[in-house]
């Protein structure tokens, strides 16, 4: 049986079980009313940060906060307390952020592999916006984030949230700003499973630690 | 106001007590209760079941009975449930399928003007306090038609909390069902007793007197099944509860192992 | 024994053993309870839930009434993006592009993404028939399949299992399927998911070929949404060179800014979060990142035949967070074997007759499964009136009438065993629209009220085996009335 004529079978009979919908309405005839929240609550921006902060922290996600200036010491001393020397970092974050970090750097490339991934201690990265009512990071592959399997092979992720510009306060606040072009990963604290008992346990198979900064001020110039 | 007594075939042939107290409270509180004789089953045993076209008859049947009638009221929360929720559906359902004798029109404004008793007494006559009399430990048990598809909220229990001399106990586990669901205690007998093992273990360990519901049904089953593990907790209507007061009590909780009927004469 | 779903004997008797079994009723009250408190929370955080809930049913019947046509479009946009989209009518076909996919790699092995509609296919099973190996990755799925078990559930599969029931599978089996469990594994869970990490990572870091299945399909943009918390997802959908993923063609939404209702919904009716650690989006192939290759399998496998039933269609909007599982109390005391597919619980009681069709005493006896409590409804994220397709369903059983099987219109007729009942039932429904008889009936009761046992005999012990019989009393309402009040209501059949 060929895919073709299945597809139209399929199709055929998608067709025929739907008898029943007059053959003049449109999709858009079908009413979806869009009349719940854009976003839950009145807030400042700073009590959105603050938000996103406890969020993070609840599902097990270790926060951060520093100004622009203070960010490079910060992440030096987070990868020096983790006893990290390799650390995987993509290919456009600030030259600025590790230029005082005694660590190897393994910058993301097609041509690295995923067994030297999973030699390094920790990755570092910025994201595309964070969002404060699910404690959600979300990347987007972007130049400072790069590619997916960077963020999920090592067991240690830093990632650098600009407070001024990247934090949203809600699910659909970050899709609508959000490109479905680009590959886009959700991330919302440590890897975690509840598969015993139902019983939550921080750190399976992504990264066991994952650490949040939120930077005030614009640390691109780094 | 001309209003109906909807008794339903459990009350009417295994727990009159149940209706006699309905009729007890109502008219104590000042309403005249009229019990048109063509009335009969709702038909929820039929249509759960799977034969939707054998409650027709039945529709059709509720809709001349209570014609007349400004308020229909029913002291099972299922079965105005049964009457509110799904007799709509089923006229328009017969009605689209071409048997035109039941009358969507007739049977959705009497399903509209159905009440379950504590609905009735609550949102139509307005009252929380009516006055009962009720000198026992009481653990109440929502019941799942009335609690989610009537909606009947926190009404039964308001109505408990004014009754003079009644204390209330905090049933764990409230809202899970019993594990009655009709011909379900029949054709999953495993599970149904099951379930009403679990709820009878709760409803003992309250250590109440009684256990009180909107339905007779359910508490067919969860009676049934204390009766049988020698549980000291009765089985007790909440209109029974409603309907006695200090000059007129209740009868006395018998004793476990004694049986309902000793309490019949009780309320008039 | 290795798990199959074939030959499951009817929900009532295996119901009957599974609530005997006091280690299962245990693991499932602790687990199901645990959940649903935590899933109250969640969702009384969102204040406009009841908006998001009839929006995502609203999308959800939009998609199902217009399903060619989404259908189509994301046939189109996944196209565009790269990827390459398969039609497979039935289970078999499913697996037979699979298969064929994979052997086309040189692959002889696969991981796996934990995915519903590959476990309805039967994938795994076919993929060995192959020669190929699959590997599920999510830690419940890789106890069921180290244990040579079946899921009980859709979201945590291996509910039914204990932690130190868990331990003694990784003890005795990993080492079967690689490397071998730490020495002195303990029962503690992250000691379990510690193993499970260790045991997988060469897998992943090795694959060349992964399946998934997906949460959500964007028709409007062709990104597929998979939904997770562990990671082997992520792993799974990243690091191999092939993706294949089988979807469900309910699974297509129709536009982006639809997932900013399902987002809100999935995470807290399942696991009960306010988001779940890990969601992948992936639309098409992506240069230097991800899958060079990558293949949509659009499955039917009985859902046109679902959709052509205008109540039961409405089971296909379901999103799959098994929150009706978790405040089911007859799935609490079944267990999810009980089933017999791989959707226990409420919506398996829905689901699998209209996928499978009514085809066997299973398939029958699954609308009856419920004591139509309704708790299922209110916990739906999509409100599904779960209640109101079982009672459709079971006159389909008992009076039979139109059904679609394979895509063809039939009429099926009333299932045998019920002819007993329909007698009954014929015969209440006569004597409730005849008052005057149903009168004699009850009198007859009362005046033989001596005579009635505790304990039925016969079929009626199935009432009785549990429960006392009440007191039938001296007199009915009926009579009480009319010997009290008589004349004040009106005539009609009282005499």
């Amino acid at each position: 049986m060929s895919g073709d004529s299945s597809r139209k079978r399929i199709l055929g009979r998608v067709r025929r079980a739907l008898r029943d919908v007059p053959a003049s309405e449109q999709p858009a005839d079908h009413p979806v009313a869009r009349d719940y929240a854009e976003k839950h609550g009145e807030r400042s921006h700073a009590a959105t940060v603050g938000l996103l902060a406890e969020n993070l922290a609840d599902y097990r996600a270790l926060v951060h906060r520093t100004n622009a200036p203070g960010l490079p010491a910060l992440l030096t001393r987070l990868l020096l307390e983790r006893g990290a020397r390799r650390v995987a970092v993509p290919a456009g974050l600030p030259a600025g952020w590790l230029a005082a970090a005694p660590a190897e750097l393994l910058v993301d490339s097609p041509a690295l592999t995923s067994h030297e991934l999973d030699s390094v201690d920790s990755v570092v990265t910025g994201c595309a916006l964070a969002i404060a009512e699910t404690g959600t990071v979300v990347l987007d592959a972007g130049p400072d984030q790069g590619s997916r399997r960077l963020t999920l092979v090592p067991d240690h992720h830093i990632c650098v949230v600009r407070t001024g510009d990247q934090v949203v306060d809600s699910v659909p606040q970050a899709v609508r700003r959000l490109s479905p072009e680009r590959p886009l990963t959700w991330i919302s604290g440590p890897s975690a499973t509840s598969d015993i008992e139902l019983e939550r346990v921080e750190g399976v198979h992504g990264p066991r630690t994952l650490e949040v900064v939120l930077v005030t001020g614009d640390p691109r110039e780094l | 106001m001309r209003v109906g007594l909807f008794v339903t075939c459990v009350n009417d042939t295994l727990y009159p007590h149940t209706g006699r107290a309905a009729i007890t409270l109502l008219e104590r509180l000042g309403v005249h209760v009229d019990f048109p004789a063509e009335q009969s089953c709702c038909g929820q045993p039929l249509f759960n079941s799977g034969y939707r076209h054998r409650t027709e008859p039945l529709l059709r049947r509720y809709a001349t009975a209570f014609r007349d009638h400004d308020y229909i009221v029913t002291p099972s929360g299922s079965c105005a449930a049964m009457v509110r929720d799904n007799y709509p559906r089923i006229a328009a359902k017969a009605a689209a399928e071409g048997r035109d004798a039941v009358v969507p029109r007739a049977v959705t404004e009497a399903a509209a003007r159905t009440y379950e008793l504590t609905e009735f007494l609550i949102d139509i006559l307005g009252v929380t306090d009516v006055g009962a009399y009720y000198p026992h430990t009481v653990t109440y048990h929502p019941t799942c038609h009335g609690l989610r598809m009537l909606g009947l909220g926190d009404r039964p229990r308001r109505l408990l909390e004014h009754v003079e001399g009644l204390e209330l106990r905090e049933l764990p586990g409230a809202e899970e069902c019993c594990g009655f669901g009709g011909t379900f205690a029949v054709k999953n007998p495993a599970v149904s007793a099951a379930m009403g093992a679990d709820k009878a273990r709760a409803v003992t360990a309250t250590g109440a007197g009684a256990v009180c519901t909107v339905d007779n049904s359910c508490l067919l089953h969860l009676g049934g099944i204390l009766a049988r593990e020698g549980s000291p907790v009765r089985p007790v209507h909440i209109a029974e509860i409603l309907a006695g007061t200090k000059d007129d009590p209740a009868p006395p909780l018998p004793a476990p192992g004694t049986t309902r009927t000793a309490r019949t004469g009780g309320a008039r | 024994m290795t798990g199959t779903y074939l030959g499951m004997p009817s929900f009532p008797r295996a119901a009957e053993t599974s609530t005997r079994d006091v280690r299962l009723r245990a693991n499932l009250r602790r687990a199901t309870g645990t959940i649903r408190a935590k899933r109250d929370r969640a969702v009384a955080e969102l204040d406009d839930w009841a908006r998001l809930r009839a929006a995502g049913a609203a999308v959800k019947d939009r998609t199902l009434r217009h399903l060619d046509h989404y259908l189509v479009q994301l046939e189109e946009s996944v196209t565009r993006a790269g990827g390459t989209v398969h039609w497979a009518a039935d289970a078999a076909e499913a697996n037979r592009i699979v298969t064929g996919l994979v052997l086309a790699t040189g692959e002889r092995e696969v991981v796996k993404v934990k995915s519903m509609a590959t476990q309805e296919t039967g994938l795994n099973g076919a993929l060995a028939a192959a020669g190929i190996r699959a590997y599920e990755t999510d830690l419940a799925e890789l106890i069921v399949q180290l244990g040579g078990d079946l899921p009980s559930h859709i979201l945590v599969p291996a509910i039914h299992r204990n932690r130190s029931e868990i331990r003694d599978i990784f003890r005795s089996r990993m080492a079967d399927w690689g490397l071998p469990a730490p020495e002195g594994l303990t029962d503690s869970p992250a000691d379990l998911a510690e193993a499970a990490r260790l045991h997988l990572r060469e897998k992943f870091l090795r694959a060349k070929v992964a399946v998934s299945g997906a949460n959500f399909a964007v028709a409007e943009t062709g990104t597929l949404v998979v939904v997770e918390s562990e990671g082997n997802g992520r792993m799974c959908l990243t690091l191999p060179e092939t993706l294949i993923s089988v979807v469900g063609i309910e699974k297509v939404v129709p536009t982006w800014q639809d997932l900013e209702i399902f987002l809100q919904l999935l995470p807290r009716s399942s696991t009960a979060e306010r988001m779940n650690p890990y969601t992948s989006m992936w639309t098409g192939t992506t240069d230097g990142d991800g899958p060079r290759t990558f293949h949509l399998v659009l499955l039917d496998n009985g859902r046109t035949d679902t959709l052509a039933d205008t109540i039961g269609r409405r089971a296909l909007r379901c999103i799959r967070c098994s929150a009706c599982l978790n405040v089911c109390p007859v799935y609490e005391r079944a267990g999810g074997h009980a089933y017999g597919s791989p959707y226990p619980g409420p919506i398996g009681a829905v689901l699998t007759p209209q996928l499978r069709g009514l085809a066997s005493p299973l398939e029958e006896s699954l609308p009856f499964a419920s004591t139509l409590c309704g708790a299922c409804f209110e916990a739906c994220p999509v409100a599904i009136d779960i209640p109101e397709i079982l009672v459709h369903l079971r006159e389909r059983v008992v009076e039979g009438g139109p059904v679609t099987v394979r895509g063809t219109r039939t009429v099926i007729k009333p299932a045998k065993r019920h002819g007993t009942e329909r007698a009954v039932m014929r015969a209440a429904s006569w004597a409730f629209d005849h008052p005057r008889a149903l009168r004699r009936g009850q009198r007859l009761l009362a005046r033989t009220r001596g005579l009635h046992p505790r304990r039925l005999p016969g079929p009626g012990r199935t009432w009785s085996d549990s429960r006392d019989l009440p007191d039938i009393p001296p007199e009915s309402f009926r009579d009480w009335w009319d010997r009290t009040r008589g004349g004040t209501g009106r005539a009609g059949g009282t005499s």
